[in-house]
């Protein structure tokens, strides 16, 4: 796994509360994890301070899943 | 008429996180006085408080028992403290598990004075540091006062009227009374009723300390910091945490067996119309809503055992005893008066909810809890039982409960045992 995951994961599971084993690369935040929204918003500002990406609103609009957030960061990252 | 009764209570408090554990540690004359160390209190005048402690404490608290781990995240403190004392309430009430009938008909009356300043404050910082794109996406659900309301009702289903009093120090006691007339007047047949605050953050201590209104002369002896009554005392000492009851109309509660702790029989409420924080001189507006609430309880000053006092551990204090002494008139001498602000700090928005609980263990117990660090009475409490140091076992039949916010409002409630 490769380290980019793994900082994504260790995220989604202090924001959202949820066990390490359900965060898998293909886990729906809503459907799979029990974000609305506004966690999602909140999960996109977390992944910007940690990666130093900036994710506009219509990318983060298309990040539902875990492995879209680590593909979105490992492509645009500096 | 449709009669008002307590059949839950819940607690979160500097002395403890359950309702027994506060109690006999009140009754024991603790004190939950400390330094602050949830910030840094470099540069700040007041270096006390009385802070709800940590889980791993003899009487901490523990958020994560009644309070998703998401929840406990997005919201201020004073959120996390109402939704856990309105769970307690419930679990004691046993209601936790009402049929959809019920829920249409219960519902949620839990404010708080002041709201999510820490909050607030923090985030302030955010968007002054990095900017109004990493402001939370939760901070103004987070902050607001009836968002324990809100949080409560999502939690339990609880489908009845959602209200939040926002009258400073005086919410907890004007949420019991607006919950209770709710019920009286047929809006609901159960409700959550109650306050609570946790402002215990740089912002909250510098703003009291500068409108001199917190004690900032025994930052070295902070369990005798909160002296009411006393010759010595110079401010009140900031507490936190929550208390919330289950009120409920007579006839439910005695149809499914509910444990009935008291009636609650009469409700006062006043304005001073005279100072943002300094109360009239002659106590006229706590008076008027004392006499209020006993009017309405059909009752006269000798029925009453107990009185919970405002009694900040300021200059108010003995404005607030003047105002009862000309109301008792001979019946003073019966009466007991005490502040357990002296023991758990002032709860500001949290202090009617938690001194009610403390007046109906009082009519369950058939003791008065203690004032605390009342070493030399201040001119004017001749002839006043204000129980110092130590809790006392005496007949209570009826009890009254004092609070009074800035912006010179006052609540009274008068509780009493029922048959």
């Amino acid at each position: 796994m490769s380290d980019t995951a793994d900082r994504v994961k260790k995220i989604v599971v202090e924001h959202l509360g949820v066990e390490a084993e359900k965060v898998t690369e293909d886990a729906s935040f809503i459907d799979d994890l029990g974000a609305d929204s506004l966690d999602i918003v909140e999960l996109v500002m977390a992944f910007e301070e940690e990666f130093g990406v900036e994710i506009p609103d219509d990318a983060a609009e298309k990040i539902s899943t875990v492995s879209d957030a680590i593909k979105y960061i490992e492509e645009n990252k500096g | 008429m449709r009669r008002v009764v307590v059949t839950g209570l819940g607690l979160v408090t500097p002395l403890g996180a359950d309702v027994e554990t506060v109690w006999a540690n009140i009754l024991a004359s603790k004190s939950g006085a400390g330094p602050i160390t949830k910030f840094d209190t470099t540069g700040q005048k007041c270096l006390i408080a009385c802070e709800v402690k940590p889980a791993d404490h003899e009487y901490g608290f523990d958020a994560g028992k009644r309070v998703d781990h998401k929840i406990q995240r997005q919201v201020d403190p004073f959120i996390v403290f109402g939704i856990d004392a309105a769970g307690q309430a419930l679990e004691d009430a046993g209601l936790t598990d009402m049929s959809e009938e019920d829920k249409l008909m219960a519902g949620c009356s839990i404010g708080s004075g002041i709201g999510g300043l820490p909050g607030i404050e923090s985030e302030s910082l955010v968007l002054a540091e990095k900017g109004p794109g990493r402001v939370s996406p939760h901070f103004v659900h987070g902050r607001l006062i009836n968002l324990i309301s809100g949080q409560v009702s999502i939690k339990y289903g609880l489908k009845g009227p959602n209200h939040a009093v926002v009258t400073a120090c005086s919410t907890g006691a004007h949420s019991i009374g607006d919950a209770a007339r709710m019920i009286r007047d047929g809006d609901a047949d159960i409700m959550l009723a109650g306050g609570a605050e946790s402002t215990v953050c740089p912002i909250g201590i510098a703003g009291f300390a500068q409108a001199r209104a917190l004690n900032c002369s025994y930052n070295d002896r902070p369990e005798q910091a909160s002296r009411p009554y006393d010759k010595d005392r110079d401010g009140f000492v900031m507490g936190e945490g929550a208390g919330v009851l289950v009120l409920e109309e007579y006839e439910h509660a005695k149809a499914r067996g509910a444990k009935i702790y008291c009636e609650v029989i009469g409700y006062g409420l006043s304005g001073d119309a005279y100072h943002v924080t300094a109360p009239h001189p002659d106590g006229d507006g706590a008076y008027r809503s004392m006499q209020m609430a006993l009017k309405k309880a059909g009752m006269t000053p000798a029925d009453i055992d107990y009185i919970n006092a405002h009694g900040t551990s300021t200059m108010a204090d003995t404005i607030e005893l003047g105002a009862v002494r000309r109301l008792f008139g001979d019946a003073i001498g019966n009466v007991s008066m005490s502040s357990t602000k002296s023991a758990i700090g002032h709860l500001l928005g949290g202090a009617g909810a938690v001194e009610s609980i403390f007046c109906i263990l009082a009519l369950r117990d058939q003791i008065v809890p203690p004032t605390l660090n009342l070493d030399n009475p201040d001119e004017g409490c001749e002839g006043v039982d204000l129980v110092p140091h130590v809790a006392r076992k005496r007949e209570v039949r009826a009890v009254l409960n004092n609070s009074f916010g800035f912006g010179g409002t006052n609540a009274s409630l008068v509780m009493r045992k029922i048959d």
